[in-house]
């Protein structure tokens, strides 16, 4: 039976240690065919008891960040304290010039007209679970804004509602600021303009800028990592030419055409950043890149500086200084190198990240020109450089809209292009562009996956995700009929692979996952047929 | 009374446009933020607006000339503010009583517009106003402003219903929110009944202006009218201080934020802002950040928490 009770803003403050949400299965937005199945719905694991003991997961039935415990009340306080003075922080110009006016119209504009509800797929999906809500989260920051902030009295509480400060309500907020994918499709739908998504970010912001608590994936193994050695994947510049290395024999080989990838060439006109997870994870993709821009004939080259080679930036999804730390390495890589241009490959976040956000970061020479790998691969397609046969594509196809890459950066139609040209079986989901929804992995889920989160992530986040997708190959789910779910992001990939692979999707639907390029290469016919291997990786 | 209640009309007056200047100020003044556009963006060339695409879909974009669409801003803009289109599109149920109520309070923006014109030009041109002019000026503004005292009563009824019956909304409604479009259906109603109960002979709408015009105290104001004039206006001086005010907020979130799509380019305007930005001593307390009070966001930005901070 599902235990889905009314929960109140006020239950954020709850001192009982209980978690206040909670998702039954028979609560989640049903999924079409083959996932209409009971049998085919996968079991929740419960978080284990040692987590709930050492942790505050008190939220609801996962946890994200793993907050210890505080030992004493005195810890308690400090903690609070600590929370306050970051807020304090949060609307200061010194500290927070970076988002300072969005903050300030999204705290103090909301007409609380829920508009935003029914955009957000985490809500939707969760069977409109209250604290999945995106004007829950804000509800509360903004509350607290008034009180603690703006030191609002009985008049401002009576106008703006009141909060209970103590430390259950920031270990929730904690976690509560990791139950959003920050794809601001809430965002677009408010007729105020208020911004759900960005206070969620300015919420991770605070609690890692002033009091040192973030994802460790995306801190500690993530931004860090990736500043000490050069990339989260742990590779050192050695190691990364190695795989390369690698990567071009492989290829060679199973193209028929020998691909050698360029390093370190000063002078190049372009230098490509990939995702170095594409390296490690889906080296096809690094691969394929490589065989398209020499076949096009463009001069290129990858980096070898430090964090040159790797285009993620996850401080774009909760801290300033780190963010701007990568921006910075990533423009020094291309300035030492005196290319003409940066290309980002394929990987939403990082398109965003350095395209868009680093905008107002790199100035003087670190402001080099900074170009979507969508557009150059257009310009080849669409140029004739490449002698493309569509029909060896000739099986079904969709495309996924990273939220950074399209709704957040407006590139939308180049990647279609090339589809169209060389998928003779490219259907849209629905909705689709802009108004697309976000695969479920955004803002760092797609590498989360301490204690239950990854069945958080499968059942609730790319829940809707994966309700178009079933319904883009709703008319060839027949295992006999391989599909392709085309995803020209590294980190919607990880979603993918792992929600499909949750599912069995692969195994009794057929439908794999993969990025554009491959698309391309696969219909080039120079290459040896079949770069599209059809195999679960 | 008269006289408190010109001065009343007088003081709400300043003090609804002071607080909405100030409000308007601070978000101006506030420092330019980090690119956070949303798209589509309307200013881009209408055939990349139409599915949302930006410039960025050009390759070499920063090669090519500046466009900026103001016909497809414009109207983004016209359509959001008299239509409340993204209302309308994404939440109809509470359009349809919202859209009443907005348009409503246009009208009676209308309407004393129209009043003060008139009472001006009836004071210093009356020859203008003794015509077919002054009567259609008067049919105009009875009809602005009847049809916007009906509207915006009904629309404010709507939203008040809907916020109290719809559990959703009643969850985030908070006493003032309930109290504010209460105030608006009791001020304007008591304006409605107070006009159509006036006693024969007493000064209409226009006379009482142009009472205020010429600060004529001897006009004798119905109680009733006076009384929801002075709510009104009161209401007015009030609104800018409250999540009313949207319509300035609205502005910002808009243009300088889902829509601030401007690009830095080396040596221009955006960079300059950004250097004194970058001399800003954040004092974040995280050991990451390296922020200590005397470190600038430029050391910062430029230190490797990894390798030992450059102090
Ligand atoms: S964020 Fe916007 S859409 Fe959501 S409740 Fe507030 S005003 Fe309405
Ligand atoms: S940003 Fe996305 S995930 Fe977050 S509340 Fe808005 S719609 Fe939901």
């Amino acid at each position: 039976m599902s235990r889905k009770t009314r929960i109140d803003l006020s239950d954020m403050s709850r001192r009982d240690g209980e978690p206040i949400g909670h998702v039954d299965l028979q609560d989640l937005m049903p999924l079409p065919a083959p996932l209409d199945d009971p049998a085919r719905e996968r079991p929740w694991t419960p978080l284990n008891p040692q987590a709930r003991a050492r942790y505050e997961c008190i939220l609801d039935d996962t946890c994200a960040v793993s907050v210890p415990k505080p030992a004493t009340k005195e810890e308690e306080t400090e903690l609070v304290r600590q929370f306050l003075s970051g807020l304090d922080k949060l609307f200061t110009r010194e500290n927070n010039w970076t988002f300072l006016q969005p903050l300030l119209l999204s705290m103090e504009h909301c007409a609380r007209c829920q508009t935003c509800a029914d955009a957000c797929h985490i809500y939707e999906a969760s069977g409109r679970n209250e604290i999945y809500r995106p004007t829950y989260r804000s509800e509360i920051m903004r509350r607290l804004y008034f009180k603690c902030v703006k030191h609002g009295g009985m008049i401002s509480a009576w106008q703006h509602g009141d909060v209970d400060v103590n430390w259950p309500m920031v270990a929730r907020l904690i976690e509560l600021a990791y139950r959003c994918n920050l794809c601001r499709r809430c965002a677009q739908t408010c007729p105020i303009g208020v911004d759900n998504g960005l206070i969620a970010h300015e919420l991770r912001k605070l609690f890692s800028q002033e009091m040192g608590i973030a994802a460790k994936e995306i801190h500690d193994t993530g931004s860090m990592l990736q500043l000490k050695v050069g990339s989260s994947t742990g590779m050192s510049a050695e190691v990364v030419k190695d795989n390369i290395q690698f990567i071009d024999e492989e290829t060679s080989e199973r193209t028929g055409i020998t691909v050698e990838t360029p390093w370190d060439v000063e002078g190049a006109e372009v230098l490509l950043i990939h995702n170095a997870g594409e390296i490690l994870a889906w080296p096809e993709n690094p691969g394929a890149f490589a065989l398209i821009l020499n076949a096009a004939g463009i001069s290129w080259t990858l980096s070898s500086e430090l964090a040159g080679y790797d285009s993620i930036n996850y401080g774009l999804w909760y801290d300033d200084a780190q963010f701007a730390r990568v921006a910075i390495k990533h423009a020094e890589a291309a300035k030492k190198l005196k290319v003409g241009k940066i290309v980002l490959g394929e990987c939403g976040h990082a398109h965003k990240a350095l395209s868009v956000i680093a905008d107002r970061v790199l100035t003087g020479e670190l402001n080099i020109p900074r170009e979507s790998s969508m557009t150059l691969l257009r310009d080849i397609v669409a140029s004739g450089r490449l002698k493309l046969d569509p029909s060896r594509n000739d099986f079904p196809v969709t495309l996924h809209d990273p939220c950074n890459m399209v709704r957040l950066m407006g590139v939308v139609e180049p990647q279609r292009e090339i589809i169209r040209a060389i998928c003779p079986k490219f259907r849209e989901m629905e909705p689709h562009g802009v108004d697309n929804y976000c695969c479920g992995g955004g803002s760092g889920f797609a590498i989360m996956s301490g204690h239950n989160f990854p069945d958080w992530r499968f059942h609730v986040s790319g829940r809707k995700k994966l309700e178009q997708v079933l319904n883009a190959f709703g008319d060839c789910l027949d295992p006999s009929i391989p599909k392709y779910l085309c995803a020209p992001c590294s980190n919607c990939k990880g979603q993918f692979r792992d929600m499909l692979a949750y599912y069995d999707l692969w195994e009794k639907n057929r439908i794999l996952y993969g990025g554009l390029v491959e698309l391309i290469v696969n219909a080039m016919s120079e290459v040896k047929p079949g770069f599209i291997e059809w195999e679960w990786h | 009374m008269t006289t408190l209640l010109y001065a009343m009309l007088c003081l709400s007056a300043v003090v609804c446009v002071a607080a909405t200047v100030v409000r308007a100020v601070g978000y101006a003044r506030a420092p330019m933020h980090l690119r956070w556009e949303l798209y589509p963006v309307p200013h881009e060339a209408s055939d990349r607006a139409a599915h949302g695409g930006s410039y960025f879909e050009d390759s070499n974009w920063w090669t090519k000339p500046p466009h900026f669409n103001l016909r497809g801003e414009l109207t983004a803009m016209f359509t959001e503010m008299l239509f409340l289109k993204a209302l309308r599109e994404f939440n109809l149920r509470l359009w349809w009583r919202s859209f009443p109520f907005h348009v409503g309070l246009y009208l009676l923006i209308t309407t004393v517009a129209l009043l003060l014109g008139t009472a001006v030009a009836t004071v210093f041109v009356p020859a203008w106003m003794t015509g077919w002019l002054g009567r259609v000026v008067y049919q105009v503004c009875r009809a602005t402003g009847v049809g916007g005292l009906v509207l915006a009563m009904v629309g404010a009824a709507g939203l008040v219903h809907r916020r109290l019956t719809d559990s959703d909304l009643r969850m985030y409604s908070t006493p003032g929110d309930i109290f504010n479009l209460v105030a608006f259906l009791v001020a304007l109603g008591v304006v409605a009944a107070g006009y159509a109960f006036r006693p024969a002979g007493s000064p209409g709408a226009l006379g009482i202006v142009i009472g205020l015009l010429t600060w004529d105290t001897t006009i004798r104001v119905p109680g009733l009218l006076a009384a929801g004039l002075l709510l009104s206006a009161l209401l007015a001086a009030y609104v800018p201080f409250t999540h009313m005010s949207h319509f300035v907020g609205k502005y910002f979130t808009y243009h300088a934020v889902r829509w601030d799509d401007r690009v830095n380019r080396r040596g221009g305007t955006i960079e300059r802002t950004l250097a004194e930005y970058l001399t800003y001593r954040p004092t974040w307390s995280a050991p990451h950040v390296t922020a200590d009070g005397s470190r600038s966001w430029a050391d910062i930005a430029t230190t490797n928490p990894t390798k030992g901070t450059k102090r």
